[in-house]
């Protein structure tokens, strides 16, 4: 059975019959065994199998089953599985059981999808290389020695080692982006709003999306279709966005693609040169126009963005007091704040300093010099991009500005390793939709072009994406 | 100086500000009313009452704040058992007016009082202390009201006695009654903190009132706390200080609520609100004459005496019996009745709600009053008796017309036969038995004593 199959050619096989869901899960579980080495996945679904059968009988009957009929779906584990275990990889949330679906979940799984597990990320989704995970490192499945980038690691290493046909990440500041590229799958990150958040744990609220990776840009097309649009239980989710992704092979002519200038410097490493001079060629062959643009914010992004996130993360990870959920610790004979400080102490070094910065950064007396500060550079971005937007159609970047480094190599040096967002950052900053592309590889190791269009135009932008996919 | 911080409970509500939890908790066992949302489980998110934000904004509207154009929430951070996010989802007006309004002025007691903001709030969940045996204290929580929708109106500091204080809670109350928001009357549905200070001196805030009455009580001890400091040449410390209903003192808090950093900002779960000016009118529509408007018109229409027009408007039963009842021409008659005869009878709202009295009632008996079949004094003899036990106006007012007047003319007979007796009478109320006696015997023991004796006081006076 040939597991790396995309996930629309594996649907359509389940649907006419011609393998069975029970193969497809089974040989997926046995995968999930044989690459436990590289620690995808933070817990894994017992009860697979069993609703994979369910899935054959209904199909053997006659009835009518969903898109994604017995297709193996790996979820991050900051999406909430009800009765799943849901750890954000994090001690606090050790035995965490959800009492509710996520809310693309329930849509996964009305359409037929089969959960496998709960993929490994950066605890909380703070951080870009999986190692800041409570149970351990994903190891990159192209070469163990290297990081599988982050936080939405385990996704898309499960992607990439057919753990799973598609992957639900979260992308905070890069976070399904960034491990997309490191592991050389397609990751796409929705403008927001596109997607429904319910259930996803925040980290920060204001800019994250729940985003697909997938091994074509087909697959993460069709798990927009079923994941994205608006939502009762989100307020935020854009109510008249479109539903449908075709995904197309994009034809570009007369499309305008800004080539921006701040995130591809005079530095960058030659093989990510190369494939980015690839990237545009296809482009250009398809008929569009690219020219060098300038986004001068840019260079402020990444100080804004930890800011922010620092800002909501502190708020939005107040709630883990052990009282209502949490792990087994007794409240007896603690004052409250006592009880607090005790029962907080779990959570792991990443996911502290950012708490310590985010109770800082917004504090009285403070919070002109960084937060509101952020705030304006959030907005001065956003206008650039908006402004760019009204003259070209699609931004294109590496979606990372350096290659894969190798586990512990960077993990000590917090501020370097923020520099790596730099990339990407901007599509949260300013909301708008943006995916990495395979596009080639560098000393062996695989290199993502990003691509960004305006708000809501994210149909059209996974169809323009099909370009980058295409043999040069 | 007087300022107030009011809570009010928008109890009116079906659910609950970020949930389908109910918005009225009372009755409840502890932790029933809850879901994933308003006990703040990961990954939940607020989905926001829109209904609350129509009764929020009546309120604005009737105190005179226009509500701001566009709304956004903030989220105001701070540990708490209470608080199942440790963080409140609430209004900020620090970069511009976006809570849902402010800068308006009431008039109470003939002073202007001046509304600094009003906003739109999820209240906490309620804490229980339990003392343990072993002396240890256990801290209960209960979520129930954890999320419920909660409108929160500062004053500047305009009020100049305590109870000006209380006639402002009251007009409140009345308003949020009137608006059909709240049931001001439930226990904590409406609360108020106070802030006094006096001679410039620092401002103390007064929490932990649990009624209008105790307010008063509370704003007088420590105005004169405050006062006797200042005597004495002893600065007032800037605190928070617990009224202790028991002792009837203001005391200084147990927990130092010391400067706490609440690191305002924006709700981004909740986008922003835009009230447009047809949302607005349509929410001015749907709002029930504002009672300081129906008293205007009751003393514009039918001449009514201010003093009565307010004392009718401000309670809600009262008012919808003189609306159902009367006719352009009975207006004053019955605003009289209900304020001076049906008030001073069932004078507590549990009475009067407890009445018979039906709109008919009034209606029959001022129509009596005014065709002259009856005067007043019976009027209000039969409407007490109407009161207690309901029944036909008009057979009530024939009967008692009937009798009245023939009782009337005995009593008028045995005073001017007996005048030495009726004298007496006058300066020893406890002789007028004789005369009663005299009645009695004229009408041949038909006579109702108890009325007898109201008639021959009446007469006598």
């Amino acid at each position: 059975m040939d597991l790396q199959a995309s996930a629309a050619s594996l649907a359509g096989m389940v649907r006419r019959g011609e393998i069975s869901a029970e193969d497809l899960i089974a040989h997926t579980m046995e995968r999930i065994e044989q690459t436990r080495g590289l620690n995808i996945f933070i817990s894994t679904n017992q009860d697979a199998v069993r609703q994979a059968q369910e899935i054959d009988r209904a199909i053997k009957s006659g009835e009518r089953v969903g898109r994604l009929a017995g297709i193996p779906v790996s979820i991050k584990d900051n999406i909430c599985t009800g009765g799943h275990r849901t750890t954000c990889a994090s001690r606090m949330l050790e035995d965490y059981m959800p009492p509710y679906d996520a809310t693309v979940v329930r849509r996964l799984r009305d359409e037929g999808a089969i959960i496998v597990g709960k993929t490994n990320m950066d605890e909380f989704a703070m951080g870009l290389t999986t190692e800041f995970s409570a149970f351990g490192p994903t190891l990159n499945p192209l070469n163990p020695q290297f990081v599988p980038g982050g936080s939405s690691g385990g996704s898309a290493a499960s992607v990439a080692t057919s753990t799973s046909a598609i992957s639900l990440g979260s992308d905070t500041g890069g976070s399904v982006r960034n491990p997309a590229s490191f592991c050389g799958v397609v990751g796409f990150k929705p403008t927001y709003g596109m997607v429904s958040r319910y259930g996803l744990i925040s980290y920060a609220n204001s800019i994250e999306q729940i985003g697909p990776l997938g091994r074509t840009v087909r697959d993460v097309a069709l798990a927009m279709e079923v994941i994205s649009g608006p939502d009762i239980n989100d307020d935020t989710t854009i109510r008249s966005a479109p539903t449908r992704f075709d995904a197309a092979h994009g034809n570009l002519d007369g499309k305008r693609v800004g080539l921006v200038r701040q995130m591809a410097p005079n530095d960058l490493d030659r093989g990510i040169r190369g494939a980015l001079d690839g990237a545009v060629s296809k482009l250009e062959s398809s008929g569009a126009v690219c020219e060098d643009v300038s986004l001068e914010t840019v260079d402020y992004s990444v100080a804004a963005y930890y800011t922010i996130t620092s800002t909501e993360a502190g708020s939005n990870l107040a709630r883990y007091d052990n009282i209502r959920y949490g792990y087994d610790l007794d409240q007896e004979g603690y004052e409250f704040h006592r009880y607090l400080a005790k029962a907080r102490s779990r959570f792991g070094p990443e996911v502290k300093r950012r708490i310590i910065a985010g109770g800082f950064v917004p504090s009285s007396g403070y919070a002109g010099r960084y937060f509101l500060k952020a705030l304006k550079v959030k907005s001065r971005l956003t206008r650039e991009v908006n402004d760019l937007f009204r003259k070209y159609d699609y931004l294109i970047s590496p979606t990372v500005p350096v290659l894969p480094f190798r586990i512990g190599e960077r993990i000590d040096d917090p501020v370097a390793l923020f520099l790596v967002d730099i990339n990407t950052v901007t599509a949260n900053l300013t909301g708008k939709p943006a995916i990495s592309v395979p596009c080639g590889e560098s000393e062996g190791l695989p290199v993502g072009i990003q691509m960004m269009a305006d708000s809501i135009k994210d149909a059209e932008l996974l169809g323009a994406a099909t370009v980058l996919e295409g043999q040069p | 100086m007087i300022g107030l911080e009011i809570h009010c409970q928008l109890t009116k509500l079906n659910s609950k500000l970020f949930c389908t939890c109910k918005a009225d908790y009372r009755g409840m066992e502890p932790n029933q009313n809850t879901c994933p949302v308003c006990m703040g489980f990961p990954g939940t998110l607020p989905r926001l009452n829109s209904d609350a934000i129509r009764k929020a904004a009546a309120i604005a509207m009737s105190l005179n704040c226009p509500p701001g154009e566009r709304l956004a929430f903030f989220r105001k951070n701070y540990f708490y058992p209470d608080l199942p996010k440790n963080f409140q989802i609430t209004q900020f007006d620090a970069f511009g007016q976006t809570s849902i309004g402010g800068g308006g002025t009431v008039q109470v007691d003939g002073r202007n009082i001046r509304i600094t903001r009003i906003q739109l709030e999820e209240d906490p969940g309620r804490l229980s202390y339990e003392g343990g045996g072993d002396g240890r204290k256990t801290t209960l929580i209960d979520y129930n009201r954890a999320g419920t929708p909660l409108v929160e109106i500062v004053t500047e500091p305009d009020f100049e006695s305590p109870q000006q204080a209380r006639s402002f809670m009251n007009m409140l109350a009345d308003t949020v009654e009137n608006l059909g928001v709240a049931d001001p009357y439930l226990d904590g549905a409406v609360r108020a903190d106070g802030n006094v200070s006096v001679h410039g001196g620092n401002k103390v805030e007064i929490k932990n009132i649990n009624s209008f009455h105790d307010l008063e009580k509370a704003l007088h001890f420590e105005i004169t706390r405050q006062n006797s400091l200042h005597d004495r040449g002893i600065p007032v410390a800037q605190e928070t200080r617990h009224w202790d209903e028991r002792r009837r003192i203001t005391i200084p808090s147990r927990t130092k609520e010391a400067e706490l950093d609440y690191r305002y900002f924006l709700e981004a779960d909740i986008p922003w609100i835009t009230l447009d000016a047809a949302t607005i009118s349509s929410i001015r529509e749907s709002m029930p004459e504002s009672i300081l408007a129906r008293q205007e018109r009751y003393v514009r229409q039918y001449g009514m005496p201010p003093q009565v027009a307010g004392i009718l408007v401000s309670d809600r039963f009262c008012c919808d019996l003189f609306e159902r009842s009367h006719t352009p021409e009975t207006a004053k008659t019955i605003a009289n009745m209900i304020t001076t005869d049906f008030m001073g009878m069932a004078d507590t709202r549990e009475k009067r709600t407890a009445s018979k009295i039906i709109p008919e009632h009034l209606a029959g008996l001022a129509e009596s009053v005014l065709s002259g079949k009856i005067n007043r004094t019976l009027a209000k003899r039969i409407l007490y008796d109407l009161a207690r036990d309901g029944g036909d106006v008009r057979k009530m007012v024939q009967a008692a017309s009937q009798e009245g007047a023939d009782l009337e003319d005995v009593v008028r007979q045995v005073i001017q036969e007996n005048p030495e007796a009726a004298e007496q009478a006058r300066t020893n109320p406890q002789t007028v038995n004789y005369l009663v006696g005299m009645v009695m015997r004229k009408t041949g023991g038909g006579a109702d004593p108890q009325k007898t004796i109201r008639i021959i006081q009446d007469a006598l006076k």
